[in-house]
C-alpha cells in the first residue's frame, strides 16, 4: 500500500530516504535544497526508524562522513547545491576510489561561484565528467518530477550497493522545491548491525570479529596496483552502460525532429512537442534518466530518423556535447538553454526547435556538407 | 642447541601484540610513530576490544597505519578523520572509534573537523601526533613549527609575524564543553612511554563509558625532517618541544586543570 501526499520534491526526497531505510543523512544547509535537512529534523526518523541525522559543520565534514557510515556498510546519504558539491567532489572522489556505496542528492542552482539561488542545469559536466579528480564516475540518475525524486532514492541505493559506487541524483531547484502528488512507498526495514556485517562483512569495516582485518582506503602507492584499481572501477562503469542505462522516448516513433532533454528541461520540452505537434510538426523528446550510463546508442539510431536535433537544457550548452558525440554528425545537433536561473517557456523552446533546427540548422548543415563536398 | 630450547613459552615475559601486523614499520628509523602505535594497539589488545574497535587513520605519515594495525581500519581524506570517524560512531554506537593524526593533518586542514567533532562531544578517541613538522611530504612547515624553527617552507626560520604562532590545538579544545578527557604525552623514553599508555587506556574506557570525546596528544620526534640524530631529535624535543607544549593532563573528567 502507497500513501499519495502532496509534497516538495525535497521533502519528498527526505521522507524517501526514511523509507528506503536509510541508516544516516549527513548534511549542511544551502538554498535550494535546505528542506531535505529541515524535514528529517522535523521528522525525527531516529524514532521512526533509528535513522541518524545530523547537521554537519561544512558540506565537506558531511561527506567525509558519509565515507565514514559507508565504510561500514551503512546506508547513507547527503545533499547539497552545487557550491555545496563542489567541496563535497574531494570526498566523492575518495568514496569512488575506496569503492564505497553512497548517494549523494545535488539540487542544482545556477553558477559559477554564489552564482544565484534560482534553478539550473549548469552542473551537468560536473556530475557526469567526473567533477572530482582522478578516474572515476558517479551512476547519476535526473528526476523530473517529485514522483521521481522519491522513487530515485531507493533506486539509487540498490545501484550504490550493487557496484559498492557513489550515485547522484542530479535534481534542480525547480524539481526541489515545486509541490507535485507523490506515491510514497512503504516502509523498507533498516538492516540490524549483525545483518550488515553478515551481508558486507567481506569489505566494511564492523570490527574484527571471526575473519581478517578489513581495510578502506583509496590509496595505493603501488603504480601496477593503483592501476588495477581503474581497471576494476571502469569495469563497473562499463557494466553500468550494459545493465543499468535509463530513458525515456516520448513520441519518437513518427519524429522527424527530436528533443534530448533531462529533468526540469525535459517537463518543459515535454510541452514544447506537444505544441509542435499541433502546429503539425512531428517532434519527439529522448529523455535521458540516467545522465551517466547515457543513452548514446538510442540516439546514434534515433539520429538515422530524424532531420535535426536540439538539445534543451538550463545552461549554456553542455549535454549538447554528449549528444554531438553520441549522433556522430550523421544530422544537425544544436542547444538551447537560458542560464543564470532562468527557466525556458515550451514557447521558447519551440521556437528554438523551429529557428535552429527546422530552419537555419537543416539549411547550415547542407551547406557545410556541400562544401566539403567540394 | 636449538633456538626453541631457549625460548620456552613458560619464560616468556613480554612478546609483541599480535594486533601490530609482522609488516616493517614504513617510519624512518628514531621517528616516535612506531612506539605510539604499539601503545594504541597494546591497550585495545589489553582491553580486549579489537573485535569492536575500529580506526581512522589520516594522510601525512601515518597514511598507511592500516598497514600495521592489525584490526578494522578505514583511511580518510586530509583532515577529515574526526568527521569519518563522527559517522562510525553514531551509526554504530557500541563500537570504539578512534582517529590517529598528524599536526598537519588535525592541526591545519583538519581544525574545522576536529573542533566541532570535539565540540559536539562525539564518543571518540582523537590521538594526536604533534612533531611540529609535516614529515611524509619532505619537512615542510606545520601549525605547530616552533618560532625560528627551520623546514623547507621556512628556511630562515618559522617567524611569527608573518607565518603566526604554533598552535596549541590540545589547549584549545580542552575548553570545549564536549570534551570529557584531554592529555598530553610523549613516546621517547620508557616512562613517558608508559605514561602514555596509561592515557590511551583512560581514553577507550571514556568511550566504554560513553562519556565523550578523548582528546591525546603525543608531542614526538622528526628526526629526518628536523635534520638530526634521533637521539639529538629527542634531547631538542625535550629542550624545545616541552617547553611549548608541556606534558601533563590538561582535562580530566570533563574539569579543566589549572
Amino acid at each position: 500500500m502507497s500513501e499519495l501526499k502532496l509534497m516538495k520534491g525535497n521533502e519528498a526526497l527526505a521522507e524517501a530516504a526514511i523509507r528506503a531505510g536509510a541508516d544516516a543523512y549527513f548534511g549542511y544547509p544551502i538554498t535550494p535544497q535546505s528542506e531535505v535537512i529541515e524535514y528529517l529534523m522535523t521528522e525525527q526518523p531516529e524514532k521512526r526508524t533509528g535513522m541518524v541525522v545530523l547537521q554537519a559543520e561544512s558540506e565537506i565534514a558531511a561527506i567525509n562522513m558519509v565515507y565514514g557510515a559507508a565504510s561500514t556498510g551503512k546506508k547513507v546519504l547527503t545533499s547539497s547545491s552545487s557550491p555545496g558539491i563542489s567541496l563535497k567532489l574531494e570526498g566523492i572522489s575518495y568514496i569512488a576510489g575506496a569503492e564505497l556505496p553512497a548517494v549523494i542528492v545535488n539540487v542544482v542552482r545556477g553558477g559559477p561561484g554564489l552564482g544565484t539561488i534560482q534553478p539550473s542545469q549548469a552542473d551537468y559536466f560536473q556530475s557526469v565528467k567526473g567533477g572530482g579528480h582522478g578516474d572515476y564516475k558517479l551512476y547519476v540518475l535526473a528526476p523530473a518530477s517529485v514522483q521521481e525524486m522519491s522513487d530515485f532514492v531507493e533506486d539509487a541505493f540498490n545501484i550504490a550497493f550493487k557496484y559498492r559506487a557513489p550515485v547522484l541524483i542530479l535534481s534542480d531547484g525547480l524539481i526541489g522545491q515545486m509541490m507535485e502528488k507523490v506515491y510514497l512507498k512503504d516502509q523498507i526495514p533498516r538492516l540490524t548491525n549483525d545483518e550488515i556485517i553478515k551481508k558486507y562483512g567481506s569489505w566494511a569495516v564492523t570490527g574484527r570479529k571471526n575473519r581478517d582485518r578489513n581495510i578502506i582506503t583509496s590509496l595505493d602507492l603501488q603504480s601496477e596496483k593503483m592501476e588495477a584499481r581503474v581497471h576494476r572501477l571502469m569495469k563497473k562503469y562499463e557494466q553500468m552502460e550494459k545493465e543499468d542505462l535509463r530513458y525515456e522516448k516520448i513520441l519518437c516513433d513518427d519524429a522527424e525532429y527530436l528533443i534530448v532533454a533531462y529533468g526540469s528541461s525535459a517537463r518543459i520540452s515535454q510541452k514544447a512537442i506537444e505544441l509542435a505537434r499541433k502546429k503539425g510538426i512531428k517532434a519527439g523528446l529522448l529523455r535521458p534518466i540516467t545522465l551517466f550510463p547515457y543513452p548514446k546508442q538510442v540516439l546514434f539510431e534515433l539520429a538515422d530518423q530524424v532531420k535535426g536535433i536540439l538539445s534543451v537544457e538550463l545552461n549554456a550548452g553542455q549535454m549538447v556535447e554528449d549528444v554531438k558525440l553520441s549522433v556522430q554528425h550523421k544530422v544537425p545537433v544544436e542547444h538551447f538553454g537560458r542560464t543564470g536561473g532562468i527557466i525556458h517557456t515550451p514557447e521558447e523552446v519551440l521556437e528554438a526547435l523551429e529557428q535552429k533546427i527546422i530552419k537555419n540548422g537543416h539549411l547550415r548543415y547542407h551547406k557545410t556538407r556541400e562544401s566539403s563536398i567540394l | 642447541m636449538d633456538i626453541l630450547d631457549i625460548i620456552k613459552p613458560e619464560n616468556q615475559v613480554f612478546c609483541k601484540t599480535k594486533l601490530m601486523t609482522d609488516t616493517a614499520l614504513s617510519y624512518c628509523p628514531g621517528c616516535g610513530h612506531g612506539t605510539a602505535h604499539n601503545l594504541t594497539m597494546e591497550v585495545i589488545d589489553e582491553m580486549g576490544i579489537m573485535e569492536d574497535t575500529i580506526g581512522v587513520a589520516p594522510v601525512g605519515c601515518s597514511v598507511l597505519a592500516y598497514d600495521f594495525m592489525n584490526i578494522d581500519m578505514t583511511q580518510a581524506a586530509h583532515g577529515r578523520a574526526p568527521a569519518v570517524a563522527t559517522a562510525i560512531a553514531r551509526t554504530w554506537p557500541e563500537k570504539y572509534v578512534f582517529t590517529y593524526q598528524g599536526d598537519g593533518d588535525l592541526a591545519a586542514i583538519g581544525t574545522a573537523e576536529t573542533i566541532h567533532a570535539c565540540n559536539r562531544g562525539e564518543n571518540i578517541v582523537i590521538i594526536f601526533v604533534n612533531n611540529g613538522i609535516y614529515g611524509m611530504t619532505g619537512g615542510q612547515m606545520a601549525p605547530t613549527t616552533l618560532e625560528g624553527m627551520i623546514s623547507s617552507t621556512s628556511p630562515y626560520g618559522r617567524e611569527i609575524k608573518s607565518m603566526g604562532s604554533p598552535l596549541k590545538m590540545t589547549e584549545l579544545v580542552a575548553n570545549l564543553p564536549g570534551v570529557y578527557y584531554v592529555t598530553r604525552q610523549s613516546v621517547h623514553t620508557h616512562k613517558h612511554a608508559r605514561k602514555a599508555k596509561k592515557a590511551i587506556q583512560k581514553a577507550f574506557e571514556n568511550t566504554r563509558l560513553k562519556k565523550g570525546l578523548s582528546f591525546i596528544e603525543i608531542v614526538s620526534n622528526c628526526n629526518s625532517g628536523w635534520k638530526m640524530t634521533p637521539n639529538e631529535s629527542n634531547i631538542w624535543m625535550e629542550e624545545n618541544m616541552f617547553k611549548y607544549f608541556p606534558l601533563g593532563d590538561i582535562k580530566v573528567d570533563g574539569i579543566l586543570k589549572q
